[in-house]
């Protein structure tokens, strides 16, 4: 064997080559760039390019490595940061409700209808997300504002009397999330609902099960994982979201997205922004984990 | 075959000649630049005269520009933070001094002024003025008359009285989005020094704030200008140069609200844009040429002219339209002058006890 060989040997080959690339894909650009979060967290604010100090310093053949829990403490102590968690994970969770409630009937609809109709509506739900974001946030503003469409259309027609304040209330930003993220639910319980089998519904019927028992003893619990993937899809970002809440939302909304930012550019304190988003990604791996259990089980469970 | 691909390498390796020497005769300036901050021939004016390629981009807050500062290699060269950013910036190594022989019009400078700035910029060594202005009440004439009679508004006490503030409140309150700005403000009405960080004093602003907290409609840094135009709300405390646009908008508009700026008699607080060089800049030649062309009296005369923000230019003064020159909301009489203060650099922390009682005055956590 020449040296050559021998190094093409140690290069991984076929399969193990292809499971690499996801592999590398991850550890590129999501655990490094967690990693490099964590070591900012444990970093003091300085007066500097970067605005925080050095981990790590090399003097005398020494190695000194200081680690600053000082602002995980600081967490703890203030309850802002606690009611600003709690703020996120309830708005999230309303959200996801809401997207559910809204986004089921529509993928089932979708599901349902003829196959030359399902591409439309699909194209349907996914064209907004053509446009950019912020712009339909904007366009959001210019609906819920005092002298917005929906105030004007609702004066005009003598439902209200006076301009109903939405914009710049929670309910404004609950109305942006479930309008922003309402593709993220009804595509993948489009995908898991589209291929049930329809056998199952007549056979329930022949045996005197009909429309609404059938759902939700047969539909329902067959499109659980379309349920979870949906809810996971509108959950994790929501609880991280900023530009909604900061264009839509009014002093009283809470979210942890907004706390970071105040550390981050007010505070110019980045290691206390860095902790505050350690803890976060903590809090949100708990229904990660849970999604991958379930899914793990559905595997076993086909297999 | 073989010819076209002789023809296509040399026809490469001339577009790379070209494009090598259009490099080297095209020179450029990278300028990153508050949004609606300069007058519409300012740019131009110097690309004509100078010849240099200027790409310009803007920003709309102090924190972004300093993010991208603070994070190394901005690629800019030239930015215009505030004086309390500016100060931090320095001490943080982000910008080069300037070379003051490349800069002859230096001496067109107000020497007070630069004086005062001397607090952000030890020795003027980093940066000029650029404009300044300060931040008072802006308010709707009529409507204000009609809820508050004929009490004259010209004191902090409209705001920081309650019984003046709930009345207000039927018609509209903003307030700057501005922790750093509007604290001091509360200081100084308080009889303290607008600088303090004593944690009793910020304890007392607090205090103040949080008494007129359910009278304020909004927060917020911009808002407020077309709001304050379109009758929305009544009353603002924002950025003179602003409300002096919000004031030009309700003209343009018909002038059916007639909008007006007031330095209220205790004093105010006052900012300085300032133009500096970053350490890394790549084009530090063409950015001093930039820096001198700020300096002449005739461009900055025209753009106070524009943007209704008195400009740091002494001998620029005299080329002012008579109107904005002798507004005493812009360039505010010496006895005025005397009692604005501007803004220091904050300790860490205290910017940290600013930023949790701003959450608490806004949201009550």
């Amino acid at each position: 064997m020449t040296i050559r060989e021998k190094l093409l040997g140690m290069l991984p080959k076929g399969r193990h080559a292809v499971i690499g690339v996801p592999f590398f894909w991850m550890l590129l650009f999501f655990l490094l760039p967690f990693a490099i979060i964590i070591k900012i967290s444990f970093a003091e604010a300085d007066i500097a390019i970067p605005p925080y100090t050095s981990l790590t310093e090399w003097a005398d053949s020494q190695l000194t490595v200081l680690l600053n829990f000082g602002n995980y403490v600081l967490l703890s102590e203030d309850q802002l940061y606690i009611a600003a968690y709690l703020g996120s994970l309830k708005i999230a969770l309303i959200s996801t409700v809401l997207c559910l409630l809204v986004g089921y009937p529509m993928a089932y609809a979708i599901a349902r209808s003829s196959k030359q109709m399902q591409p439309v509506w699909l194209l349907l739900i996914m064209m907004p997300t053509w446009t950019a974001l912020l712009i339909r946030v904007y366009a959001w503003m210019g609906i819920l504002s005092n002298n917005g469409l929906l105030n004007n259309a609702l004066l005009w027609l003598g439902v209200i009397n006076e301009p109903l304040q939405i914009l710049n209330t929670n309910i404004a930003v609950y109305i942006g999330i479930v309008y922003a993220y309402l593709p993220f639910m009804v595509l993948p319980l489009y995908a898991n609902l589209v291929k049930h089998d329809l056998s199952l519904l007549e056979a329930a019927s022949d045996l005197g099960a009909k429309g609404y028992t059938a759902f939700w003893k047969i539909t329902v619990p067959l499109s659980k994982s379309g349920v979870i993937a949906g809810c996971m899809l509108v959950f994790i970002p929501v609880v991280g979201e900023f530009v909604i809440p900061e264009l839509l939302g009014g002093p009283e909304t809470l979210m942890i997205g907004k706390v970071l930012w105040q550390e981050f550019f007010n505070n110019r304190d980045w290691p206390v922004a860095a902790s505050l988003a350690v803890i976060m990604l903590l809090i949100l791996i708990i229904p990660i984990i849970l999604f991958n259990r379930n899914q793990a089980g559905e595997m076993e469970g086909k297999a | 075959m073989k010819k076209t691909k002789q023809m296509l390498l040399a026809a490469a390796v001339g577009m790379a000649v070209v494009a090598s020497v259009q490099a080297e005769q095209q020179r450029v300036l990278k300028v990153y630049h508050w949004s609606d901050y300069v007058a519409p021939t300012t740019i131009s004016n110097f690309e004509k005269k100078s010849g240099i390629k200027v790409v310009f981009d803007v920003y709309d807050s102090n924190e972004v520009l300093e993010a991208k500062l603070l994070s190394g290699g901005s690629g800019y060269d030239i930015v215009v933070p505030s004086n309390p950013f500016l100060a931090k910036q320095i001490k943080a190594g982000v910008y080069q001094k300037l070379d003051k022989t490349q800069l002859p019009l230096w001496d067109n400078l107000d020497k007070d002024l630069l004086h005062t700035l001397e607090i952000s910029d030890p020795g003027n060594q980093y940066s000029i003025p650029y404009m300044w202005g300060s931040i008072g009440l802006g308010y709707n004439v009529d409507k204000v008359k009609a809820v508050l009679g004929d009490q004259p508004i010209d004191s902090w006490d409209i705001i920081f009285k309650p019984e003046n503030i709930s009345k207000l409140h039927e018609c509209g309150v903003a307030l700057l989005d501005s922790p750093t700005e509007i604290i001091p403000a509360a200081l100084h009405y308080l009889g303290l020094p607008a600088d303090s960080e004593k944690p009793d004093d910020l304890k007392q602003a607090e205090a103040l704030l949080l008494t007129i907290r359910p009278y304020i409609t909004y927060f917020h840094s911009s808002k407020y200008i077309s709001d304050l135009a379109s009758g929305n709300i009544c009353m603002a405390i924002g950025y003179s140069g602003d409300l002096y646009q919000s004031k030009s908008r309700a003209e343009e508009a018909g002038g059916k609200v007639k909008v007006a700026y007031k330095i209220p008699k205790e004093g105010a607080g006052t900012f300085f844009d300032m133009v500096a060089i970053p350490s890394d800049s790549k084009n530090v030649k063409e950015a001093h040429e930039f820096i001198n062309y700020l300096l002449e009296p005739q461009v900055m005369a025209d753009l106070t002219d524009y943007l209704q923000f008195p400009n740091a230019n002494q001998q620029a003064t005299a080329l002012v339209e008579e109107s904005i020159r002798t507004d005493p909301g812009i360039y505010p009489p010496a006895d005025v002058m005397s009692k604005l203060y501007t803004f220091p650099d904050l300790p860490a922390k205290t910017q940290r006890v600013m930023t949790r009682s701003w959450t608490k005055i806004k949201s009550g956590k």
